[in-house]
């Protein structure tokens, strides 16, 4: 057992008085042996980032780790005072972050970062040190790191960003490595180069490395051992393939059995009539400035697209590809620059806002962020009726009208009196469906709907959009950066890069066969692609 | 679902009346209201009766006048007389008056004027340029000089006093509402609000403007505190109010020629002056921490 980098025995951090529970974790045992990956999954609120700050002895002021000890090598870095953690941190354990953009200094030289560890924990000469910098750049595969090593942080991507982090946390070769959530705000190709990285890295180097993760695709990508959470509390740990394919616990069992996967179904083409469509449809951002000359962006580029009633079209891509513009622009958040949109046979791309509003009731859309998207000060019951009393429906008929949606949604009708902030994330998405299921569209928009939901959660609002395109005949445009969800939901993909539709086809066709590198690319870049998860069937 | 069915108002006043700054700060200013509405029934005397013979006395003096009937009454000189032998006492407690109408009424007109502003500037890109070009150039002029520029093109009096330092104020309204309104008209619930085809002007008042309340609070606060300030300045340099008009500007500006023999003239009033002011900032500070986090770490 000596060979643990980490010993968690009976960890328990308890929460300030008044929270919903007692404990934020609670009898956490687990262990991460040198050279092994233990991934810690769960849904959001399961305790698995406060484990990890335990560890590191950063838990924030409010929390105090009461039980339990966290043996780093042997030495418990619970009882540690503030010295030796410090002098822990960086030498025997490293810590990298979600947000990439945050984690480092935007006004130091990346290279002054990495070399500012070892300043402080070595004794060597700065240009010793400027020396390692570059080596372990060089080691994370950052391109011309001689030059690379004297820039900020803003002038580099967010996966080169990603690779600095790494290259900080490693260039002290510490006994374990603690990622949280460090692939989260990645693009799924970059994602999927740092995955590789962090492998690599664990390989060589023979690092423990104690991996968080919500994404069970990421899961079955790198870990060697698994650890499932929930409420706190530890439900199932063992090996990857264990857990994964053959889960003993029932809430493993359904978490496995949540994750969409990259199997699309048989799905038979959806002919109807036409609900929209798009033509030659341009957004550029950037104006010619005064003096002319300004640096122009095509968001979208000549897009042309058509949906028919009761089909489903996805339309997925990179951060940056220009899908949520599309979306935008359909239901003229934003003005397109150029192009038609047709909306059941009317040309709405350039009509004014004023002769625009009777056209709005035939299309509604439904936001990513569920915290966002409805007014806190306001009741869910003045949500929903607002957009039927703009239409001059009577305020009696839109609340009874909302009564019943609600109960569609799996909601009871009394939710109506109270205020956004009482309900969870996924109801509260629930209730935005609700919304824009008030004034009978035609076409639903769905931009990156189930995104911000924990997937047992996303399954269950996939479901439920899935049902109210059927039952009320509605177009949908679902925008997703995911291509799990892609494929469960959509009957036609459009694939989107820097504002260009490069391939575009029936699902089911789009994945088995991809004609574009780039869907190629994007494909093969999806964590955990070949693992049939658990109870899951493809 | 949580349990409390509370809505966010009343938390929130919930919260404010826990706060001890509020709770000072309130009581204060409105002990200070009340003195200045019951200004006849404290113990006062006309504050513009002049009397000759009672010229700077010191606080505490008695003596007797004749009232118009012939008739000798005795009078305390709580806080002494000024140079006109006019009761300082009463001038400061009437002062109040003066100064709370200016205070308040500025608050009002630069909210009011303010928010039109702002909404405008942060919802309409087109009117954004215009209107902010306009508030940058008045807020490159210090306030008090704008508001001693203004004053002295008018006739002075309350009114073209107030007028001035309303206009000096509204950039600083306008700037915070717009603040509010940029990053409130990118919520997706507003997005949400425009696909529901929500008229514009209801949009605005329905989903932006509730934003703007709780910074424009604060903000009113701090502003009673600066137009009571500048209202004091304006008069002490004699171009505000006129001086037979007691308000504590004037008072402290009547007593300055014998401020070294005696001080009261310009002690008590500033007193006052100063607590005003203190109690309405701290009021300010207290409701700024329970109505608005954000904004406590912006200013």
């Amino acid at each position: 057992m000596s060979d643990n980098v980490l010993e968690v025995h009976g960890l328990g951090v308890r929460l300030p008085a008044g929270s919903d529970r007692d404990f934020a974790v609670q009898d956490i045992s687990f262990t991460v042996g040198s050279g092994e990956i233990v991934c810690v999954v769960g849904e959001s609120g399961s305790g698995k980032s406060v484990t990890a700050q335990a560890v590191m002895g950063l838990l924030p002021r409010e929390l105090k780790a009461e039980q339990g000890q966290t043996l780093l090598e042997g030495e418990d870095t619970l009882k540690a005072s503030p010295v030796e953690l410090r002098d822990l941190r960086g030498t025997r354990m490293a810590m990298i972050f979600q947000e990439p953009m945050t984690a480092l200094n935007p006004v130091a030289r990346v290279g002054e970062q990495i070399s500012e560890m070892l300043e402080i924990h070595t004794a060597m000469s700065a240009s010793e040190r400027r020396a390692r910098a570059i080596e372990i750049m060089n080691a994370v595969h950052l391109p011309d790191a001689e030059k690379m090593v004297d820039s900020y942080p803003h002038q580099l991507s967010g996966g080169q960003r990603q690779r600095i982090m790494i290259a900080m946390a490693l260039v002290l070769d510490p006994a374990l490595l603690i990622a949280d959530e460090p692939t989260t705000a990645l693009d799924v190709t970059t994602q999927a180069q740092i995955l590789t990285l962090v492998k690599e890295m664990q390989e060589r180097r023979g690092t423990g490395v104690l991996f968080i993760t919500h994404d069970f695709g990421v899961v079955a990508e790198i870990a060697d051992r698994v650890v499932v959470m929930q409420h706190g509390r530890i439900i199932e740990q063992g090996p990857r393939d264990q857990v994964l394919l053959n889960p003993q616990e029932p809430y493993t069992q359904m978490l496995m059995a949540a994750v969409p996967s990259m199997m699309p179904p048989e799905r038979s083409p959806v002919v109807g009539e036409t609900a929209a469509k798009t033509r030659k449809l341009v957004k550029q951002y950037g104006s010619s400035g005064w003096f002319g000359g300004g640096r122009k962006v095509l968001a979208a580029s000549e897009v042309n697209l058509q949906l028919a009633r009761g089909e489903t079209l996805g339309i997925v891509g990179e951060s940056g590809s220009g899908k949520s513009t599309v979306a935008r622009c359909i239901v003229r958040l934003i003005d397109p620059t150029s192009g038609d949109i047709e909306l059941d046979g009317t040309e709405i791309a350039t009509i004014s806002q004023a002769d625009l509003r009777p056209h709005r009731r035939k299309m509604q859309i439904v936001f990513q962020d569920p915290y966002r998207s409805l007014n806190p000060r306001r009741t869910v019951g003045l949500a929903m009726i607002e957009a039927p009393m703009n239409f001059g429906m009577p305020k009696e008929e839109a609340m009874s009208n909302a009564r019943d949606l609600m109960e569609l949604v799996g909601l009871s009708g009394d939710a109506l009196d109270r205020y956004p902030h009482q309900f969870s994330g996924g109801q509260r998405q629930r209730i935005c469906i609700a919304r824009a299921m008030m004034v009978n569209p035609e076409l639903l928009i769905a931009d990156e709907a189930v995104s911000a939901l924990d997937v047992s959660v996303q399954a269950q609002v996939l479901k439920l959009l899935d049902d109210i395109r059927a039952k009320y005949n509605l177009a949908m445009l679902f925008i997703t950066h995911d291509l799990r969800v892609a494929a469960q939901i959509c009957d036609r993909l459009m694939v989107m890069q820097k504002g260009i539709v490069v391939e575009e086809g029936p699902t089911r066709e789009v994945y088995a066969n991809p004609k574009h590198d780039y869907t190629r690319l994007l494909l093969d870049a999806a964590p955990g692609q070949n693992v049939v998860f658990g109870a899951g069937t493809a | 679902m949580a349990a409390d069915a509370q809505s966010p108002l009343r938390q929130t006043l919930k919260r404010m009346l826990s706060n001890t700054s509020v709770v000072i700060g309130g009581t204060i200013a409105i002990l200070i209201v009340l003195m200045g509405i019951f200004a006849p029934f404290l113990d006062t005397r006309d504050p513009t009766d002049i009397s000759p013979k009672n010229r700077n006395k010191v606080p505490g003096y008695e003596a007797t006048i004749r009232d118009y009937d012939g008739n000798k009454i005795p009078v305390l000189y709580r806080l002494g007389s000024d140079t006109l032998g006019r009761d300082v006492y009463s001038r400061i407690v009437y002062g109040a008056r003066t100064s709370l109408i200016v205070g308040a009424a500025v608050a009002g007109l630069a909210v009011a004027i303010g928010l039109v502003l702002g909404l405008v500037a942060g919802y309409f890109r087109a009117a954004d340029g215009i209107i902010m070009r306009v508030m940058d150039g008045m807020m490159a002029i210090p306030a008090i000089l704008l508001a001693i520029a203004i004053v002295s093109m008018f006739s002075a009096g309350l009114f073209s006093v107030i007028f001035a330092i309303v206009v000096a104020e509204v950039p600083r309204v306008v700037r915070l509402v717009r603040s509010v309104v940029l990053s409130i008209r990118e919520e997706p619930y507003v997005e949400a609000a425009i696909t529901a085809g929500t008229p514009t002007a209801q949009l605005l008042v329905r989903h932006v403007l509730p934003n703007t309340v709780a910074p424009l609070i604060v903000q009113g606060t701090f502003i009673v505190a600066s137009a009571i300030i500048v209202e004091a300045i304006l008069s002490f340099l004699g171009i505000g109010i006129p001086p037979e008009i007691p308000t504590w500007g004037n008072i402290m500006a009547e007593g300055r020629q014998v401020f070294q023999l005696f001080p009261h003239n310009i002690l008590y009033p500033g007193i006052i002056l100063a607590l005003t002011v203190l109690s309405v900032n701290i009021l300010g500070d207290g409701l700024r921490d329970t109505l608005d986090p954000r904004f406590a770490k912006r200013v």
